[in-house]
């Protein structure tokens, strides 16, 4: 009998494969993704109102996955960032490029829904306090991130490039997350992610968790979409050099 | 090592202060930023001395962003970059001494100019010196963040806009911490050492990060 070989993740390195298994995972991962956000706001909906904002705390059910997903993305693509560098992975700056503009999406996401959540409850659309700004200055990392990817037009030099840039830009996640600690300003302290446990009532904590989950998953989906794209892209872009090569 | 690090030095400011090597032209858009400010928000002497302090950093900052594509840029271009490349001369360290000729020949007029600058704001003398000297602890901090930027886009053409793009969300610590201790500075109201230990400690940080990133940036870019 044929012993067959266990699949490894370095396996996965293999462009080809990561096509073959990403053809099934993208559904299965949107299948997952619609029904758990489907549960999660219905779950929200259902929650009693809150005894000072009354039902404006819903907008939470999108603000605060967006805002873990925009920290969550930029973590995925420091690893990534690695993996071009330090193990020369062949899918890191595939991954870590097609993850960039859902990043910025997350962060920008993050930063309208606090607006429209900021107005009613604390009066102001806007405050320089020191989540409100480390969230906008990760923004324009992501921006930055996304301008250098398109500055160059060899791929291989332009991960290389990117990764660095990554690498330093990550320095600004644990401002981030503990900015409410460091910093006295408007934002709530975290209540979900502590040391002690979540302080935020089961209520709105199982719909929000359920809400992560499901934006986790479509995540998952749509960065695999993009990366099946950017692969496609390079493939054109190689093909076109090639018959450009010909015709001389 | 030290005349290696004192020959690039004199190299790159010799550079830059003759002939097409434009140092000046960045205390010279820093007076063009100063300018516009009192024509945005009118004459209002009160405000614009209360105000001074930022329009100075903020200026300063731009004009210190200006400048940074002049770092690698023409070394790139004429091929001097391959030859530091080749260096005995570790190339953090080469990073280290280009970075600190530019600021000796781009950020400390910035800050030479900057009492002058604002005495046009009607800013009072002692906020000015304080100003001043937050300054010459800010604006290095800001060359060697902005030196990470300039190694990324040192093959790059046309990388000044690109360069700033990329480094402005890491310049705002700097900017922030800036300010804070210069205002705790002229007066009462928040500690001075906090801020003010903070801005140091971003330069320090700035001091490592930038030339080791950067050198990362220029042997990846340069393929070896």
């Amino acid at each position: 009998m044929p012993k067959t070989p266990r699949m490894k993740v370095s396996d996965l390195a293999n462009p080809n494969r990561f096509m073959r298994l990403s053809n099934w995972l993208i559904p299965l991962f949107a299948v997952i993704a619609v029904p758990l956000l489907a549960y999660g706001f219905y779950l929200g909906f259902q929650a009693p109102p809150e005894r000072d904002q009354s039902y404006i705390f819903r907008i939470m059910f999108v603000h605060v996955p967006s805002a873990w997903l925009a920290l969550g993305i930029y973590t995925m693509m420091t690893v990534a960032a690695l993996g071009t560098l330090v193990w020369r992975h062949p899918l890191a700056d595939v991954a870590q490029k097609a993850a960039a503009p859902f990043g910025a999406a997350f962060a920008l996401i993050c930063l309208v829904t606090g607006s429209i959540w900021g107005y009613p409850t604390w009066g102001t659309f806007w405050e320089w306090d020191g989540r409100l700004t480390s969230m906008l200055v990760l923004f324009l990392i992501y921006l930055g991130i996304i301008s250098l990817w398109r500055a160059f037009d060899e791929p291989l030099a332009a991960a290389k490039a990117v990764a660095i840039l990554t690498l330093v830009g990550f320095i600004n996640i644990p401002i981030v997350k503990f900015s409410v600690d460091w910093w006295s300003g408007l934002h709530q302290k975290a209540s979900v992610f502590r040391l002690d446990g979540p302080t935020m009532h089961p209520v709105y904590l199982y719909p929000l968790m359920t809400c992560a989950l499901g934006f986790s998953f479509l995540f998952g989906a749509m960065l695999m979409v993009a990366m099946r794209t950017e692969l496609a892209r390079r493939r054109v872009r190689t093909l076109t050099i090639f018959v450009a090569q010909e015709a001389r | 090592m030290s005349r290696a690090i004192f020959a690039i030095l004199k190299r790159d400011l010799a550079l830059s202060f003759r002939a097409g090597g434009g140092a000046g032209i960045g205390v010279i858009f820093f007076l063009a930023v100063v300018m516009v400010v009192p024509f945005a928000i009118g004459p209002d002497q009160k405000l614009l001395s209360q105000i001074g302090p930022a329009i100075l950093w903020s200026g300063a900052l731009l004009a210190s962003l200006l400048g940074l594509d002049r770092i690698f840029g023409a070394d790139a271009d004429d091929g001097s970059l391959d030859l530091l490349l080749l260096a005995p001369l570790p190339l953090e360290v080469i990073a280290f001494a280009k970075a600190l000729a530019h600021w000796l020949a781009t950020g400390l007029p910035l800050v030479l100019a900057t009492p002058l600058l604002g005495l046009l704001l009607g800013v009072p003398l002692n906020t000015l010196g304080a100003t001043a000297l937050m300054l010459l602890i800010g604006t290095p901090a800001i060359a060697f963040l902005g030196l990470i930027g300039a190694a990324l886009a040192a093959t790059l053409p046309r990388a000044g806009m690109l360069i700033a793009v990329l480094i402005v969300p890491f310049t705002i610590p700097v900017l922030i911490f800036g300010t804070a201790a210069t205002a705790a500075a002229i007066s009462d109201a928040s500690p001075f050492g906090t801020a003010f230990k903070f801005l140091c400690a971003l330069l320090l940080f700035s001091f490592v990060i930038g030339p080791v990133a950067a050198a990362a940036a220029l042997r990846i870019g340069r393929g070896t």
